[in-house]
């Protein structure tokens, strides 16, 4: 990190480390999150989709419920109540599929913060809608023209931001990498996903699951709902990584299973890079998991064995997902859509008995455009209120007692 | 040769250094020697080799595109030590510029005993406070390289003490809170930081960020013992080649020349 910014983050770990202890910050952001956000999160059971996970039971933590649609606004609260008591009046944020950004300029508006949000070019385009939602909230949103013009660009650009004016802003960094005190803090504010999860699997099915499923990019929603069954060893942590075209085309977004270590935004741990130490670009069909790098908790959980990580491709993800829609009427973000596909292989790998605990991290209107295109409802230079029909996923539908291995053969079918 | 060897040769004449910035591989390996060669004829006397990386976020977009045209022909890592190699038996004097993912990833070790082999004299760590260099810290011991931490307007006074303790052949002072690029006029806060850093050590300062012209080279010179010029050595490698980074150098060396200084106790 640059010296630059190491006054700005002992600023924040003081206020953070202040703020965690105080009840009245507490309070308020308790207030915030059950009056505003609409926590808690309910608890899912999907029976239908659970036929495709070799009738293992699946239940869904919805965080894609929460207002502004994801589990994003969890941290968002919790650093803009820090960003007030801190005294700054402007925030910066970097965004990949938009939900971070989408959550921040929300907080900004209800807080009375301006607020200006870094995003990749690429990703401005995947994610139209969610610029236009940041937009309409007030917010200035800043296409990166630099570099891979997706999220670890835009984390460049906010950074270089925030070195030039960090003595009256904020930067809302939205996953647990970055700099200390980002990871902790931002897994703190996330760590009601996995504590309300887990008294809920409890009170719902009389004991805990057998594993927890979540995608994994930057990390945030996987360390929220992980966090709360570390020391519950019979429970499975796995996260699941955008596997891209598929790991052995390089392109893909797995940097916990394919990557090394190395030193980006401020943190050490896995990272996708070539033989000279330059950040690879990474690629999914998810805005949201396109990141080279990965929190550094993360990092420690797989090298401890504390969970695992498995790659998960476009194809696998997007399967999920249209299953997901029609079995169950649930449109999961992309992202999330990678925790459901995992969901499936491990509903296959444990057997009937099994009970599966998926965060549902966002859903998936931002991301119709996106789905459309790919399952072929319409072509790469419309928009989805051109489609018609019901041609999404017709195939993966017809045949629930099939194992889901098999259904897998008929992607191929779906696109065409 | 040593930075300190450097630093005591202006002194001697009673002026400031002059450092001058580039990215090896810029445009390509032999026309970025070229145009370090032609930095250092045309005056500086220190000579500040970049290393070109996929996220330099300390840099503005002049050095950003520069880091990606060198990328984008093929730079590697190794072009680095070549680079020194070549223009230190020009006559130049190098230190290396480089955020700390290729150093890592190269081995810390092995890069600085690689930097001493091709003539380095140090390096510059833009992204690494000394608190997370303890590698750095014995490698640069060993093979003889200083070790330029920075500060920044926003560091308090205990960061000062412990980054110029840790620091060894200059101290880089960044003059304004921001990214590298040429500024229209010098901030005040140059002569501020300078003045908090001076009673912490006595190593050479250095002031970088916003300097393009020989008048604002000689405002810096009053009162830092090196100016340290980057994006605008930049912006003159791409309009005009060797012959425009020779007169800017030309140029910045007589405005530091201009202003007489009372050597540092």
């Amino acid at each position: 990190m640059p010296e630059a910014l190491v006054a700005a983050l002992d600023e924040l770990e003081a206020a953070y480390e202040k703020a965690r202890h105080d009840p009245e910050f507490l309070t308020e952001l308790d207030r915030l999150q059950r009056d505003y956000v609409g926590r808690p999160s309910p608890l899912t059971d999907v029976p239908k989709l659970s036929q495709y996970a070799g009738g293992a039971r699946i239940l869904l933590k919805r965080e894609d419920l929460n207002h502004t649609g994801s589990h994003k606004i969890n941290n968002v609260l919790g650093q803009a109540l820090l960003t007030k008591r801190m005294g700054k009046k402007r925030v910066i944020a970097e965004t990949g599929a938009g939900q971070h950004g989408v959550a921040t300029a929300t907080a900004c508006a209800l807080l009375d913060l301006e607020c200006v949000v870094y995003m990749g070019e690429v990703d401005t385009r995947r994610q139209a809608l969610n610029v236009a939602r940041m937009r309409l909230l007030g917010a200035t949103v800043v296409p990166v023209k630099t570099g891979s013009r997706t999220l670890k660009d835009a984390i460049n650009e906010a950074l270089r931001d925030w070195v030039t004016n960090v003595s009256e802003t904020h930067y809302v960094l939205g996953t647990v990498a970055g700099p200390h005190p980002f990871p902790q803090m931002v897994r703190d504010f996330h760590r009601v996903i996995g504590l309300e999860a887990r008294a809920q699997m409890l009170e719902r099915c009389g004991r805990l699951p057998t594993a927890v499923a979540a995608c994994v990019g930057g990390g945030s929603n996987a360390i929220g709902i992980f966090h709360a069954f570390l020391d519950d060893p019979g429970v499975r942590l796995v996260g699941f990584e955008p596997g891209g075209d598929g790991v052995e085309t390089g392109r893909h977004g797995a940097t916990l299973s394919e990557g090394s270590p190395g030193a980006l935004h401020g943190a050490m741990s896995y990272l996708l890079q070539d033989e000279d130490g330059q950040t690879a670009e990474s690629y999914s069909i998810s805005a949201g998991l396109d990141y080279p790098g990965v929190g550094p908790e993360h990092a420690l959980l797989k090298d401890i064995g504390r969970a695992e990580y498995q790659p998960v491709t476009d194809a696998e993800a997007m399967e999920a997902f249209a299953l997901l829609c029609r079995t169950e009427g649930i449109i999961p973000a992309i992202e999330s859509a990678h925790a459901v596909a995992g969901a499936l292989r491990l509903g296959q790998e444990l057997g009937p008995d099994a009970v599966i605990l998926v965060n549902l991290s966002g859903r998936g209107d931002k991301d119709v455009d996106t789905a459309a295109k790919w399952f072929g409802m319409i072509g790469s230079d419309e928009s989805a209120e051109s489609a018609d029909g019901t041609a999404i996923a017709e195939g993966v539908v017809q045949e629930p007692a099939g194992s889901f291995a098999d259904a897998g053969s008929e992607t191929e079918g779906i696109q065409a | 040769m040593s930075v300190a060897d450097v630093f005591a040769a202006c002194r001697a004449e009673g002026r400031a250094a002059l450092v001058g910035y580039l990215p090896a591989g810029y445009p390509t390996v032999d026309e970025g020697v070229e145009l370090l060669t032609a930095m250092s004829e045309g005056g500086c006397d220190l000579l500040e080799i970049g290393v070109p990386y996929s996220d330099p976020v300390m840099d503005g977009p002049t050095i950003q595109a520069a880091a990606d045209t060198a990328l984008a022909n093929g730079f590697r890592l190794r072009d680095v030590f070549t680079t020194v190699e070549r223009v230190t038996a020009a006559g130049g004097n190098c230190v290396v510029m480089t955020y700390f993912n290729p150093v890592l990833r190269y081995g810390v070790e092995r890069f600085a005993a690689d930097l001493a082999a091709a003539g380095g004299l140090g390096m510059i760590t833009p992204d690494l406070i000394p608190d997370e260099a303890d590698e750095w810290l014995v490698a640069s011991e060993k093979h003889g390289l200083s070790r330029t931490f920075l500060v920044a307007p926003s560091s308090t006074e205990e960061r000062i003490a412990s980054t110029t303790a840790a620091s060894s052949g200059f101290v880089y002072a960044t003059s304004v809170m921001g990214v590298t690029g040429a500024r229209d006029s010098v901030n005040s806060a140059a002569g501020q930081i300078v003045g908090r850093t001076r009673p912490h050590t006595a190593l050479p300062i250095g002031v970088g960020l916003g300097v393009r012209n020989g008048e604002q080279a000689a405002e810096i010179a009053a009162f830092a013992d090196a100016v340290i010029v980057g994006s605008a050595f930049v912006t003159a490698a791409e309009q005009g080649g060797a012959d425009a980074v020779r007169a800017l150098a030309q140029e910045l060396a007589a405005g530091v020349a201009s202003v007489g200084r009372v050597q540092p106790a």
